[in-house]
């Protein structure tokens, strides 16, 4: 790497978090014992990661473990979102009164918490668990709903005067033509509703209790392990970090050069 | 089929077609009578507005008039098909698919249910190689020149085997060279096929070079055909010999002396 590259690419980022360092220095000094220090912290990391996948009952296991346990929660809400949500944005987008019939609920129901539905989870589950996925589920399903849609009234009408000029079927027309177009919309969706997953499932966790990521912060909260709470905000950064990475590269591959007009 | 439906092959009755925009009724066409022989390659010629490309669209059933009839071989245009082929003027080939998969889902469309698979692949084969791409066949219109595209345009339309080829500036978006290159490969390939075109364009010495009517439009709104000029000159025609040609030098000036003498206006109009 040259000089230049050097002070372009490289040190920004590193400013940033010797920035970072700086101010959680400051206020860790200035706050006296409740707050660790970055030193300290990354000495209890370092403890915390020697094993991160230990079992000692139900409610104390390793980081690993939980980090496991909120992801797996996350994969099967957005799961279901995404059978879900995926083809009723095909429909919306594709037919008129279905878009103004449904378009007034979603922008109801889209704006609230999905922590909201927490209660009516538990009730109708009867479980914590389920009732995390459902919140999961609720909170992923709008952006993959309205994305698709979108995408599929922006298929640019070249396309579609081909599928008519070839009078294709319906079928051929979803499969060769709104599907490939789509793809780029409907990708952007699944990010949102990834990393919006990612923030709820956390919040859930934490009033759901058991094993997860976020109960681990209410876990050593209860505890008054802050320490601890700091390495599951690294954590809990991080992970949400490469799930974003990787649907962008997803996203990237999958889009392709739009007609010029 | 007889001589007279022959003649008439395609047939538009009384057309005139009204807009709703959001400033209220706008009126494109009005009064609209032509008829198109099997076999005859006519263009569309007029300034920017004038609702050439609206025409086009009739004919190609991609939208309704407001009144009137059209028929292509008797029969009424409701809805665009496949023996109406279009070159779209943006080439409107699907970026996520080869140029020979983009022939092949039209050689699909409309041969797959008669012919196996062998024989859609040499179609495609054959649509390809008429337009002297055979190079580029597993190339994706992204990685081909705005010309290229256009030709895998072409030979989508063509591998139809349609009844009529309907061009929207067909090479409008090209260079100069590459327009007259591939003005004399349509020259060629309209020899060899017989095929029935309609093109607009707005250019006059593409108008002359390649067709045997030219229907000449009045400006906007509420356009309708001013005068159509029969341009006599045999085929097979060569661009460097009509250079000097009589009958082509006339034709161009009649062609020239409509738009910019009787339909000069148009900056005003618009």
């Amino acid at each position: 790497m040259d000089a230049n590259s050097f002070f372009r690419v490289a040190l920004p980022p590193v400013c940033g978090l010797g920035l970072l360092a700086l101010l959680w220095m400051i206020v860790s000094s200035t706050m006296g014992q409740d707050i660790p220090g970055p030193r300290e912290t990354w000495l209890q990391a370092v403890e915390v990661f020697r094993d991160p996948f230990y079992r000692n009952g139900p409610n104390d296991q390793g980081v690993g473990w939980n980090v496991l346990a909120s992801l797996q929660r996350v994969a099967v809400g957005f799961g279901l979102a995404a059978l879900v949500g995926i083809p009723a944005g095909f429909v919306i987008g594709r037919v008129e009164f279905l878009s103004r019939m449904l378009n007034p609920l979603i922008s109801l129901l889209r704006p609230v918490s999905p922590l909201a539905w927490l209660p009516i989870g538990l009730l109708v589950f009867k479980g914590a668990n389920p009732a995390a996925i459902w919140t999961i589920f609720i909170c992923s399903i709008w952006p993959m709903i309205i994305n698709t849609a979108v995408g599929v009234r922006r298929v640019p009408q070249d396309y579609m005067n081909v599928a008519r000029v070839l009078n294709l079927s319906e079928w051929k027309i979803a499969t060769t033509i709104l599907f490939p177009a789509v793809l780029p919309y409907m990708l952007t969706g699944v990010r949102l509703a990834v990393s919006t997953a990612w923030l709820v499932i956390v919040a859930a966790e934490m009033l759901t209790g058991g094993v997860g990521i976020g109960f681990w912060v209410w876990d050593e909260w209860n505890n008054l392990n802050v320490k601890n709470i700091i390495i599951a905000i690294f954590v809990i950064g991080i992970v949400g970090l490469v799930l974003e990475l990787v649907l962008i590269k997803l996203a990237t591959a999958f889009t392709f050069e739009e007609v010029k007009t | 089929m007889s001589v007279m439906s022959n003649a008439k092959f395609i047939e538009i009755q009384g057309v005139e077609q009204t807009f709703r925009t959001a400033k209220g009724l706008f009126p494109a066409l009005r009064d609209i009578h032509l008829h198109i022989a099997k076999g005859e390659f006519v263009s569309l010629i007029g300034h920017s507005g004038c609702g050439k490309s609206t025409l086009l669209n009739l004919v190609a059933g991609l939208a309704t008039p407001t009144e009137g009839v059209l028929l292509c071989a008797g029969k009424e245009i409701k809805d665009p098909g496949p023996e109406r082929a279009v070159v779209f003027q943006n080439h409107s080939l699907l970026p996520w698919l080869t140029c020979e998969g983009n022939v092949y889902l039209a050689v699909e469309r409309v041969f797959g249910a008669s012919e196996h698979k062998a024989q859609l692949r040499e179609r495609t084969a054959a649509a390809l190689a008429l337009v002297g791409l055979s190079h580029a066949a597993h190339k994706r219109p992204s990685e081909i020149s705005g010309g290229m595209k256009q030709r895998v345009g072409i030979a989508r339309a063509l591998s139809m085997e349609p009844q009529v080829l309907l061009m929207d500036e067909p090479f409008g978006a090209l260079d100069a060279l590459t327009r007259a290159k591939l003005q004399d490969e349509l020259l060629e390939i309209v020899v060899r096929t017989r095929s029935t075109v309609v093109m607009v364009t707005h250019d006059v010495d593409e108008a002359v070079l390649l067709s045997d009517k030219i229907v000449m439009m009045t400006n906007g709104p509420a356009a309708t055909i001013g005068e159509v000029l029969h341009v006599d000159i045999e085929r097979p025609r060569g661009r460097v010999e009509l250079a000097g040609e009589p009958r082509y030098l006339h034709a161009r000036k009649a062609v020239i002396d409509f738009l910019y003498k009787r339909q000069g206006q148009v900056e005003k109009v618009a």
